[in-house]
């Protein structure tokens, strides 16, 4: 039998996995859309919402973090998203395929909001829209602190933490065996070494790009790590983000391109053993494989990370489409499952960005064989 | 046509298991032909799969966009 201790933890473990359960209660009888649910907890948004219940009179009360939005329009005009979300009211509009769907505008700024993008309102204070339903109005240069802005600062700043702790128990001396926090971080780096680096780049060059493997492997994994936990100030879907895996994957494409050395370059304009007949067909070829390599990281862990979020969420929504508390024995179990695989993914996912980006970097540097 | 999407997004998952089951059966014969080489083994096939989900959700991905 289960000792005492980890039967305890396991209760533990599946009473805080239902609190994402609770964080979008809806009213008694009211229809919850469990397709927009997941979407709107994987997309961006500019204000962090914990939890709503319903207030008195019957009106939902929020529970939210305001963030601030920060727009570039002819000077830099700065608010808090209370503003926006909570000011006014909705205004509905009824989409082309006969749907209800909500915008909120606020006339005293000159700014209106739909599916979390921000518009400049026309002289009647509302949003225009056209045949297809996508809004015509003129968009501010949109640099606000959203969810996933936030997180990438908390995580640097957590990672920045962590990591100083480490260091500094190195300074000293370092003739002694790790102490504190970095007992936990030696192996990973060594491992990030001797795994990664040394075997994909090689013994003599490898320590000039430790610094951006190093922090490849850690931020992907802290991120994959907080967008699990789902409560602020995790459960934003940072490494979710095409935009943020297509920076990652820039950087390893820009990492790879300037320190290719001569025989890269050979290797890619001339590959030995083609006949000369064959060059004007490879070279574009091999032009177009510096783009895809990074291209595949990109959409790799976008869409490992964001297919687990998406079955995450629709497991806990299985209670909410079917009405019943009941389900919950199903639904609380599936999702216990599937979480803990996605601290697997999170790390595997961060494992397999480096090794394929030490791979690359030491295909860019190997030497003539 | 939202149903194709879904038929196509099942179709990129079948050949991504197919791909990763041969890979854990060659994985663990050459396991039981060599235990020495088990953990060098276990890393090559850890490797690979990830690669074949990358390309499986290449076809979820295209499938996520249309329907």
């Amino acid at each position: 039998m289960l000792n005492t201790t980890l039967k305890a933890l396991v209760w533990m473990i599946v009473l805080l996995l239902s609190a994402p359960v609770f964080s979008n209660s809806p009213e008694e009888g009211e229809n919850v859309d469990v397709t927009e649910m997941i979407m709107h907890h994987i997309k961006d948004a500019h204000e962090w919402h914990i939890l709503s219940y319903p207030g008195e009179n019957d009106v939902k009360q929020h529970v939210s973090v305001p963030l601030p939005i920060i727009l570039i329009d002819n000077g830099i005009q700065v608010f808090s998203s209370k503003r926006l979300y909570h000011e006014k009211e909705a205004i509905e509009i009824v989409t082309i395929d006969g749907g209800k769907d909500h915008y909120v505008a606020n006339e005293e700024l000159g700014y209106g909001m739909f599916h979390e993008k921000i518009y400049k309102l026309n002289a009647a204070g509302l949003l225009d829209f056209d045949s297809e339903g996508n809004v015509t109005n003129e968009k501010p240069y949109d640099f606000s602190i959203t969810k996933n802005v936030f997180t990438l600062f908390f995580s640097a700043l957590v990672l920045f933490l962590l990591l100083k702790a480490a260091v500094k128990s190195y300074k000293s001396d370092g003739l002694h065996p790790p102490r504190g926090i970095a007992r936990f971080i030696e192996p990973i780096v060594i491992f990030v070494r001797d795994d990664i680096a040394k075997a994909n780049i090689g013994e003599t060059k490898y320590k000039k790009f430790m610094p951006y493997l190093l922090t490849a492997f850690f931020f992907i994994w802290i991120n994959n790590m907080l967008g699990l936990i789902p409560i602020f100030p995790g459960g934003a879907n940072l490494t979710g983000n095409i935009s943020f895996t297509l920076t990652l994957a820039v950087l390893t494409m820009l990492v790879t391109v300037f320190s290719g050395n001569k025989n890269y370059w050979i290797h890619i304009f001339k590959t030995p053993g083609v006949p000369i007949a064959l060059l004007p067909i490879m070279i574009p070829i091999e032009l177009i494989g510096i783009i895809t390599k990074p291209f595949a990281l990109m959409i790799r862990l976008f869409a490992n990370i964001t297919a687990g979020h998406i079955i995450i969420l629709s497991l806990t929504g299985i209670i909410f489409t079917f009405g019943s508390a009941a389900w919950s024995g199903l639904s609380i179990p599936m999702s216990l499952f599937l979480l803990i695989l996605k601290l697997l993914v999170a790390f595997l996912q961060a494992f397999i960005f480096t090794m394929l980006s030490a791979l690359f970097i030491g295909q860019a540097v190997a030497e003539e064989h | 046509m939202t149903g194709l999407a879904a038929i196509g997004a099942g179709i990129a998952v079948l050949g991504a298991a197919l791909g990763i089951g041969k890979i854990g059966s060659s994985a663990m014969d050459a396991m039981a032909r060599q235990p020495e080489a088990a953990s060098k083994i276990q890393t090559g096939m850890i490797i690979s799969a990830a690669l074949i989900e990358g390309a499986a959700l290449f076809g979820i991905v295209v499938a996520l966009l249309q329907g």
